[in-house]
């Protein structure tokens, strides 16, 4: 079978969409742990509802993703340089996962419920456990710098692929 | 040369009132709040305090403003901490000038509320900036503090508190305020600002007490031979008021409904209870209570979180270490 040459739609608005809201979360999340503003409150609540979405958009695309073809890696690159532009896909992937898993997780042991949009609330431990929250709430640090530089790696990466490679990367992904 | 004396002499007290205060980041109030010797695993502010556990007996009166569950009348347990303002854990109990009282209701899986209230009815200032700076003048000494007040006459307030407060001999004797306002919120969606204080049901004088943990003595004794009670008294803000700022009290002719009361009925030293465990950070609340915009109160969620952190981290590390060494 032959492979498409570009991502399809429903993986383009997904990657893109999710691009926007994860850098934006990022942003969000290293703002507000600094901030004494009255926005504060406002940033964070926000920062954890759109958290949620973020991780059911992410199963969302991951199923999506076995429905679709991809579109083949340029053949000028070596077998070394397509398993590793695969990993990091799998690893962004799965910190895409770890991101808003960690951040539930260190709010379920601290006991506080999470509030989506005035929606509904998500359920949280009834009782603190200290141990576990510092666990979850040093790895949602560590994991958002992980996910920060492979994010930097990734664009960079694309970035050469179009400007240097001049191959069809990029492309396949607008 | 007079003249220019005169302008450097006044030089600090014009630019503390005429400009913005100073922005500062959670992590630099903290900071502050912890001094050059942090100690590890504790609270960078309300350090030195002791877990009480007991129940709130709701009366009802307060449902028809607020749908939170533990409004309608029945019994709803809760975990508390009493202790005393500053950085040290082993601070003596009656130098404090500031006694406190915290709550965790832990209502049900998708409900908590965290209180945590102090002494004083109104802050000095009304943001977190300038209250940073209150702390670095009281940190500075007597001058500094003097210079500051008269640099910021929102202050008055606390101040006229202040001079006539007297502390008693007990945590139980005390009345402690939420000093920011939050709105209630009903069923058919009507919101209502409201303060609240928990109010002493025993007046206890100063006098007698003796020790570095007087205080906690006295408590742990008191609880262990009667429960101890408190009026929760919550205060209706008017069209008048401001509930956006926390330094100015609102009229005693304000309506005022008494929703319950807090019962104390156990005590056990912290690091024994289930309290030492919990961020009382006021902005953990229920459905059918809010946050107002009082930039002081939405300053604490991020300052206490700071503070949490870090004695979160230390713990895990210390039990980490502790069970390598066996
Ligand atoms: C794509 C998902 C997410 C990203 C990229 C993200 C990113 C971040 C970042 C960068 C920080 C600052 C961390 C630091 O510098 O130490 C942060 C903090 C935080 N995140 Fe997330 N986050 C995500 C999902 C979530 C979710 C789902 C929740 C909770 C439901 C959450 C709750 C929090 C909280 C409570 C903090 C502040 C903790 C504190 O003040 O100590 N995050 N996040
Ligand atoms: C903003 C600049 C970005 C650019 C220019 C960009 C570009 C691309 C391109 C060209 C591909 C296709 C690579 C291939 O042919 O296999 C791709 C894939 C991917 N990107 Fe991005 N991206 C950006 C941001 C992000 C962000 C912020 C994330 C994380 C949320 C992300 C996650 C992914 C993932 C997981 C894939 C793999 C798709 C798959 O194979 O299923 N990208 N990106
Ligand atoms: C901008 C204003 C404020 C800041 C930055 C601030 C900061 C802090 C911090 C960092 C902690 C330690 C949190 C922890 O590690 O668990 C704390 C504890 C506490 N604060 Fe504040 N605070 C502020 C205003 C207030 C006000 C207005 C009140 C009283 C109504 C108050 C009452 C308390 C109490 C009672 C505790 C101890 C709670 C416990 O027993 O754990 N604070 N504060």
């Amino acid at each position: 079978m032959s492979k498409p040459a570009q991502f399809s739609l429903s993986m383009r608005i997904l990657h893109w969409g999710m691009a926007a809201l994860v850098l934006s979360m990022l942003a969000a999340g290293l703002l507000m742990i600094r901030s004494l503003e009255p926005w504060q409150l406002t940033i964070i609540t926000l920062h954890k509802a759109f958290g949620v979405i973020a991780v059911v958009l992410v199963t969302v695309r991951l199923l999506n993703r076995l429905r679709h073809q991809l579109p083949a890696l340029p053949d000028d690159l070596s077998a070394l340089q397509k398993k590793a532009a695969t990993a990091s896909h799998w690893l962004l992937y799965s910190l895409l996962f770890a991101m808003p898993v960690s951040g539930y997780l260190m709010q379920y042991f601290a006991a506080r419920p999470i509030e989506v949009f005035g929606w509904f609330r998500l359920p949280a431990a009834l009782q603190v456990d200290i141990y576990y929250y510092a666990l979850f709430r040093e790895l949602h640090g560590w994991l958002a710098i992980a996910l920060a530089g492979m994010i930097a790696l990734h664009v960079g990466a694309a970035l050469h692929h179009h400007f240097i490679r001049k191959d069809n990367v990029l492309k396949s992904m607008l | 040369m007079k003249h220019l004396y005169l302008a450097l002499l006044l030089l600090p007290a014009i630019g503390l009132s005429a400009q913005p205060p100073a922005r500062v980041s959670a992590q630099q109030f903290v900071d502050l709040q912890q001094g050059n010797t942090a100690f590890a695993g504790f609270r960078r502010a309300h350090a030195k305090g002791l877990c009480v556990s007991g129940e709130f007996r709701s009366n009802g009166n307060l449902q028809s403003y607020s749908k939170a569950s533990l409004f309608q009348p029945g019994v709803t347990p809760f975990v508390g901490r009493l202790s005393i303002a500053g950085n040290n854990p082993t601070a003596p109990d009656l130098k404090a000038p500031v006694r406190s009282l915290a709550l965790s209701f832990s209502l049900s899986r998708t409900e908590q509320w965290r209180l945590a209230m102090n002494t004083p009815p109104v802050m000095a200032v009304a943001d977190p900036h300038s209250f940073y700076q209150q702390i670095q003048a009281i940190q500075a000494g007597p001058d500094a503090i003097k210079q500051f007040f008269a640099a910021h006459p929102e202050s008055n307030g606390f101040l006229t508190w202040a001079a006539q407060y007297q502390p008693t001999g007990s945590f139980a004797a005390e009345t402690y305020h939420s000093i920011n306002a939050f709105y209630l919120l009903n069923a058919n969606g009507e919101q209502q600002a409201v303060r609240w204080a928990m109010q002493p049901t025993v007046s206890v004088a100063s006098g007698n007490l003796l020790g570095n943990d007087a205080l906690q003595q006295e408590i742990a004794a008191r609880i262990a031979a009667d429960q101890v009670v408190f009026d929760w008294v919550f205060t209706l803000a008017d069209a008048a008021d401001d509930e956006t700022n926390s330094t100015k009290a609102w009229p005693a002719s304000r309506q005022q409904i008494t929703a319950g009361q807090i019962v104390l009925t156990g005590s056990t030293a912290q690091l024994d209870g289930d309290c030492h465990a919990i961020n009382f950070d006021p902005l953990v609340l229920p459905t059918g209570i809010t946050a107002t915009a009082d930039p002081i109160l939405r300053a604490r969620s991020a300052a206490y979180a700071e503070s949490y952190r870090r004695r979160a981290k230390e713990q895990l590390q210390g039990a980490l270490q502790e069970s390598s060494n066996e």
